[in-house]
């Protein structure tokens, strides 16, 4: 827990920025570090789980080597957003905010990531699809699929 | 071309932004046209890159750019921009020749890169892809292209804050400079006081685009006359309704006008500190800004004693992580404070008691956009534009079932009809249903509704509210009570909790419109009647989540329900009583059947159905039983011959 001595001054305004240091680094938040962080910050760990999990950023599963992030904002859900989710989780075997068992894989639904001209669209670690179909996202995560995990 | 020097940038603070012309004005007229790139010695490419364009390609374009430019053999310059308003035909490429008119492209792929800068290095238009051309005067035009201002999209707006949007380079604080940026900004630390800011905000009647309407100037007086030792000022650009993006497009294509506004802000109100709140999801939008930021720094346009004003201001940005409650401004400063966003009591108001206890104003990023521009031209200037009670321009981003994806700026007082036209109207041979506006705090509008102005209170009339700018359109393959539907679900996720009506109302209402849009395993008369208490009951539920909900979220979240039971009551009924979708959304009321003529009998689909609604003997056509079926769709998958369709 190297990053908590950036925040070597200790205050309850720094607490949402350790938290997305430390997601950023783990790509989730563990229990060991929240517990670090509330001693750190001298605040109960219930404090900060309940914080943490109140806002849409923080998961707390790990991040599997391909992050997929669905968007569902009011235009991707009417250019079929949904029916995309439901081909992930079928082909995946997941639910949003769950990574697959061989780590592989994890799934997020997030709102408006405003490309809305490009909709439906999802992104994979940060690359993204748009204007998607069936076949096409079918396609992208069985090439995903078959890359090697390293 | 001019680079971005410490030298550079202490010329433009000191010659163009910090004091009066000058005797030598033919000299900073030299280099303010090099600056505005009037005179170029090399050709110039321009790429819009912005979060939407990026989705599109763009950063493909850009490798295939970088690489044209490797292998070329004359200099050529290429430089990022933002994004002109029209989204669908992303990514727009600009090319600039020594002399000539800066022409656009749309929908540029990499493959494309070549053969377009090709023949326009060559003087020769490739006549695919052309978008329109820049008018300047001292520029020779291209033969047979259309000016921007001609194009029609351009012509019926009122670009005010989106002048350099898609124009200038948003990497470059010279570029701002050029473009007059931090001009007014310079003039009001040099002349005048707190108190006039304020009063010229307050005369020009600027409403918060937040989506209250709050009047600004009557929320920075408040603070202004508090009394504190610090005093605070957020711009709110947690930009969070879905479907609404004109905000990131707007500082990804113009940074420095949202820190000018900003400044000036802070500055009226007497804040030492300023912060601007975004997501730390919008990685593209945060980046920019911060970019932006450090520049402007370095130009010491923040920071300690600015332009030996006296004043001085600290900006950072802060990012949220994500709640669509942190749009409430209350909710926002406890999210700062290191809390979960929920929204407190009012009062005591932000403006007197906020960030640490102390005064501090809470602005939309739209809002503060706008300041520049009113100190700048006057209030008198202002008040030209719009209606009576709402002055000024608004910002729209049109999605949904439309032509055109854009994000457009509109006087107050435009019909919504114009809107829709602006984005192209809905696809050939589709016919418009509604006209979403404010996302999930907003309602619809039907087609007879679209000569409404935009405009707080003639919206509110008809039920709507205008919600921060984003406008969703449907056409008829769109099913009113799914959409509705999913706007309850968002708002179901995102309550923050804290007040019972919405915390219980939003998941209630979850439940009966969910329950209007399945079908029950036993189709006998009492359920039905309980669908039908159900729609009864909606209405009941609204009312009292309106009347009695903590924040602004609670009390608006009912209008999508409310507003669609009113006018779309009809297709309600239909789910309700005829258990039929019209436009065949509702998944669960579809009945499958099997085409005769194309059936093989390969019983897969009877071997899968898991009511075993399928009968039928192999080799010979299926069917269903239409009773059995609950509309799961697994035959319609499985099915090699396409022969499963559904009415």
């Amino acid at each position: 827990m190297q990053l908590l001595e950036k925040y070597s001054h200790t205050s309850r305004d720094s607490l949402i920025p350790i938290l997305q240091d430390v997601h950023d680094e783990l790509g989730y938040l563990s229990e060991e570090s929240l517990s670090a962080i509330g001693k750190h910050l001298n605040v109960p760990t219930s404090k900060i789980y309940g914080l943490a999990t109140f806002y849409n950023q923080f998961r707390f599963q790990p991040k599997g080597k391909h992050h997929i992030q669905v968007c569902h904002g009011s235009s991707c859900h009417l250019m079929g957003a949904v029916t995309l989710l439901e081909t992930i989780e079928k082909i995946l075997k997941i639910k949003p905010g769950q990574t697959s068992r061989d780590g592989k894989f994890s799934l997020e639904v997030v709102s408006c990531v405003g490309a809305c001209a490009q909709s439906p669209v999802i992104s994979v670690n940060g690359k993204a699809y748009g204007k998607l179909t069936i076949e096409r996202l079918e396609h992208i995560v069985e090439e995903l699929s078959s890359t090697e995990l390293t | 071309m001019e680079k971005v020097t410490t030298d550079s940038i202490k010329f433009c603070v000191e010659n163009i932004i910090a004091s009066a012309p000058t005797e030598d004005t033919k000299y900073i007229n030299d280099k303010l046209s090099i600056l505005r790139r009037n005179n170029i010695s090399i050709p110039i490419v321009y790429l819009g890159i912005t979060s939407s364009s990026i989705v599109a390609g763009a950063l493909e374009v850009r490798d295939a750019i970088d690489e044209y430019i490797a292998e070329a053999d004359i200099d050529i310059e290429l430089i990022e921009v933002g994004s002109v308003g029209l989204c669908s035909i992303e990514p727009i490429m600009d090319v600039q020749l020594p002399g000539k008119c800066r022409v656009s492209f749309q929908q540029v792929t990499p493959e494309l890169v070549q053969q377009i800068l090709d023949g326009v290095l060559n003087n020769f238009l490739p006549p695919d892809n052309i978008l329109a051309q820049y008018r300047n005067p001292i520029h020779q035009p291209w033969a047979n292209v259309p000016f921007f201002d001609e194009l029609s999209f351009f012509s019926s707006q009122h670009r005010h804050l989106l002048a350099n949007c898609g124009f200038i380079n948003t990497l470059s604080i010279l570029d701002a400079f050029a473009f007059g940026r931090y001009k007014t900004y310079a003039n009001v630390l040099r002349t005048h006081t707190h108190e006039e800011v304020c009063k010229i905000i307050e005369s020009s009647g600027l409403r918060g685009r937040g989506g209250g309407g709050f009047p600004t100037g009557k929320k920075w007086r408040t603070t202004l006359e508090a009394a504190a030792n610090q005093k605070y000022l957020i711009c709110n650009a947690d930009e969070s309704d879905p479907g609404a993006f004109m905000d990131r497009m707007l500082i990804e294509s113009d940074p420095h006008l949202i820190i000018e506004g900003v400044a000036i802000a802070a500055y009226a109100v007497g804040a030492s500190i300023a912060y601007i709140y975004t997501r730390n999801r919008y990685q593209f939008t945060v980046q920019r800004l911060e970019e932006a930021i450090s520049q402007a720094y370095e130009a010491g346009l923040l920071g300690y004693n600015i332009l030996d004003s006296g004043y001085s201001l600290d900006l950072s940005v802060k990012k949220g992580p994500g709640a669509y409650v942190c749009g409430e401004e209350t909710a926002l400063i406890q999210s700062l404070e290191g809390k979960r966003g929920m929204p407190t009591l009012k009062p005591p108001f932000p403006a007197t008691k906020g960030l640490h206890g102390k005064p501090t104003v809470v602005n939309n990023i739209e809002t503060l956009a706008n300041v520049p521009l009113i100190v700048a031209n006057g209030a008198d200037w202002y008040n030209t534009i719009g209606t009576d009670k709402s002055k000024g321009t608004k910002l729209f981003s049109v999605s949904g079932k439309v032509n055109q994806v854009c994000f457009i700026e509109v006087p107050m007082g435009t019909s919504i009809a114009k809107v829709v036209e602006l984005a192209g109207g809905v696809q050939p041979g589709r016919t418009l249903k509604a006209v979403q506006i404010g996302g999930p705090s907003g309602g619809a509008v039907t087609p007879q509704e679209l000569n409404t102005a935009i405009d707080f209170e003639p919206l509110k009339q008809i039920g709507v509210s205008m919600g921060s700018g984003g406008i969703t359109v449907f056409d008829d393959t769109v099913c009113i009570v799914d959409m509705v539907k999913y706007f309850m679900q968002f708002i179901q996720n995102e309550s923050c909790g804290k007040c019972i009506p919405c915390r219980e109302g939003s998941q209630r209402m979850c439940a009966i419109l969910d329950n209007i849009t399945k079908r029950p395993s036993n189709n006998d008369q009492h359920s039905t009647l309980e669908r039908f208490k159900g729609v009864i009951q909606l209405e009941s539920l609204a009312e009292v989540m309106r009347d009695t909900s903590l924040c602004g979220l609670g009390q608006t979240a009912p209008n999508p329900v409310l507003s669609a039971l009113k006018k779309f009551r009809d297709e309600f009924e239909e789910h309700t009583f005829d258990r039929k979708c019209k436009a065949n959304v509702c998944h669960n009321l579809r009945t499958y059947y099997i085409d005769v003529e194309k059936c093989t009998g390969c019983a897969a689909c009877a071997k899968k159905c898991p009511t075993y609604a399928i009968i039928g003997t192999p080799r010979t056509p299926y069917f269903v039983i239409e009773e059995k079926c609950i509309g799961c769709g697994i035959c319609e998958e499985v099915c090699k011959f396409s022969a499963v369709f559904f009415k």
